[in-house]
């Protein structure tokens, strides 16, 4: 058992979730393939939103997995960084939008 | 930013044999990754025999005037490597008798062979239909009396195949070296200017992508579809095809893998995406590589590993191609560069 509770090394082993438990494990990587192929929308921009979904789950083998994606896509290291920001535009604006809710409370107690 | 050859350096991995080492040790010695030769095996793909013969492939010298980043052949403006007149006329007797269709003809920069127009016209007399000139681009822009080399191209109807690593100006530069990305666009534009590349045009005109890192290259056809965008987009460039090529950990592109501690990584990804369906039209089967002095190769990549064919005949002056094509093409663990994912060749794609 390894001292630190992530290993880079474990990324490649990911598919091994499937030797425990098989159906759930195929059905799940069938599923991840579909998603992430052309469709609607292009494999490039799936791919940046990975990026930033990654960020916002803080994630270290996604974000180790979807930087390297982007690479081999030629996505640009300003485009990853937009991303990113919008991943934590969203996270910021989430936690400040509750702020609405803290007012209206702050609003309804006070005299 | 480089601007010397690892050889004018002095550096240990110019030594070919240092590199074989590398190679044949580490990752591979200790099991924790198969070699080549045991991953082709698990297909009956052991050994690797040529099919039919289609494309001489002649190394014309060394000597470049950019020193990009990831060369595999360490090529340079300080490397004096250049195919002599006399080499030239031995593969000119070649040229006459083989049953290839194709001269592709690289270096370092081909054009800067004091004799490379001549030998295209020769070659061409000799019964060349079809050319393929790796041209880095700016040698076109590099001095005056390579300014008319879309012309001459043209004339022969050299089919130009030019690397591009990116489409932006910073990927480009930091590849292969300040002001590239300005020139190439430039060349480029001359190179439609004068047919080349136009949509229709039997003056073929293809782009080559390498990762600029330690990283595969993804999709061709995505790739191919993003290049011509942006090129036409915002220099009003047009190219047929796009070949994605994988870099081999050989020469400048091995050095930077260790130096950058990505070497154990990048082998690791290559292995991962291996594809045995690759494995059936990698270019050694279909390719004879000859360098500036004449010897012969499986392919660009064993030539600068210096692994000469495996056959009686290894030299061009002795050239006898029933005998080259039955032999057993040389492997080791860097051609798990041409079998990653889609497969890699001079041509792009291959699975």
């Amino acid at each position: 058992m390894s001292k630190n509770y992530y290993d880079a090394n474990d990324l490649r082993k990911f598919g091994k979730i499937t030797e425990w438990s098989e159906d759930l494990g195929n059905k799940f990587f069938d599923y991840y393939g579909k998603v992430f192929e052309e469709g609607a929308l292009t494999a490039r921009e799936k791919s940046l939103i990975a990026l930033a979904v990654a960020h916002t789950e803080q994630c270290p083998y996604c974000i180790d997995a979807y930087t390297k994606d982007g690479l081999q896509r030629g996505i640009t290291k300003e485009q990853m960084m937009e991303a990113i920001h919008v991943g934590a535009a969203i996270k910021s604006g989430a936690t400040l939008v509750h702020g609405v809710q803290m007012m209206n409370k702050v609003n309804k107690l006070e005299m | 930013m480089a601007t010397k050859s690892l050889k004018a350096r002095n550096n240990d991995i110019a030594n070919t044999s240092r590199q074989m080492e590398i190679l044949s040790n580490g990752i591979f010695a200790d099991g924790e990754l198969p070699t080549f030769a045991a991953k082709i095996k698990e297909t009956n793909q052991f050994p690797l025999r040529p099919k039919k013969l289609e494309i001489l492939q002649i190394n014309l010298g060394y000597m470049c005037n950019q020193v990009c980043e990831h060369c595999h052949v360490d090529a340079g403006p300080d490397r004096k490597e250049i195919m002599t007149l006399d080499t030239m006329k031995q593969c000119l007797e070649v040229i006459q008798k083989t049953k290839a269709h194709t001269l592709d003809l690289t270096g370092g920069a081909p054009e800067m062979n004091p004799n490379f127009r001549w030998f295209v016209e020769e070659a061409s007399k000799a019964g060349i239909k079809d050319f393929i000139v790796r041209s880095n681009l700016t040698i076109i822009r590099a001095n005056k009396k390579y300014y008319d080399l879309p012309q001459f191209f043209k004339k022969h109807n050299v089919h130009v195949v030019s690397s591009m690593p990116h489409w932006t100006r910073g990927k480009t530069d930091k590849q292969r070296g300040d002001g590239v990305f300005d020139k190439s666009i430039k060349a480029l534009q001359e190179l439609n200017a004068v047919g080349y590349g136009l949509a229709g045009s039997d003056l073929k005109l293809d782009l080559v992508y390498n990762p600029s890192g330690a990283f595969l290259p993804g999709d061709q056809q995505a790739l191919e579809n993003d290049f011509k965008k942006a090129l036409k987009d915002e220099f009003d460039i047009d190219f047929h095809s796009l070949f994605a090529i994988t870099n081999l950990p050989i020469s400048r592109f091995l050095d930077y893998l260790i130096a950058s501690e990505n070497y154990e990584d990048y082998m690791i990804s290559l292995v991962d995406a291996y594809n045995p369906t690759a494995v059936k039209n990698v270019m050694c089967t279909n390719t004879l590589s000859i360098s500036w002095d004449g010897w012969l190769f499986d392919c660009d990549f064993n030539q600068m590993l210096n692994l000469k064919v495996a056959s009686k005949v290894k030299h061009i002056k002795d050239y006898n191609e029933e005998l080259l094509q039955d032999r057993n093409i040389i492997i080791n663990q860097h051609c798990y560069g041409c079998t990653a994912g889609a497969g890699s060749s001079c041509q792009g794609v291959v699975a």
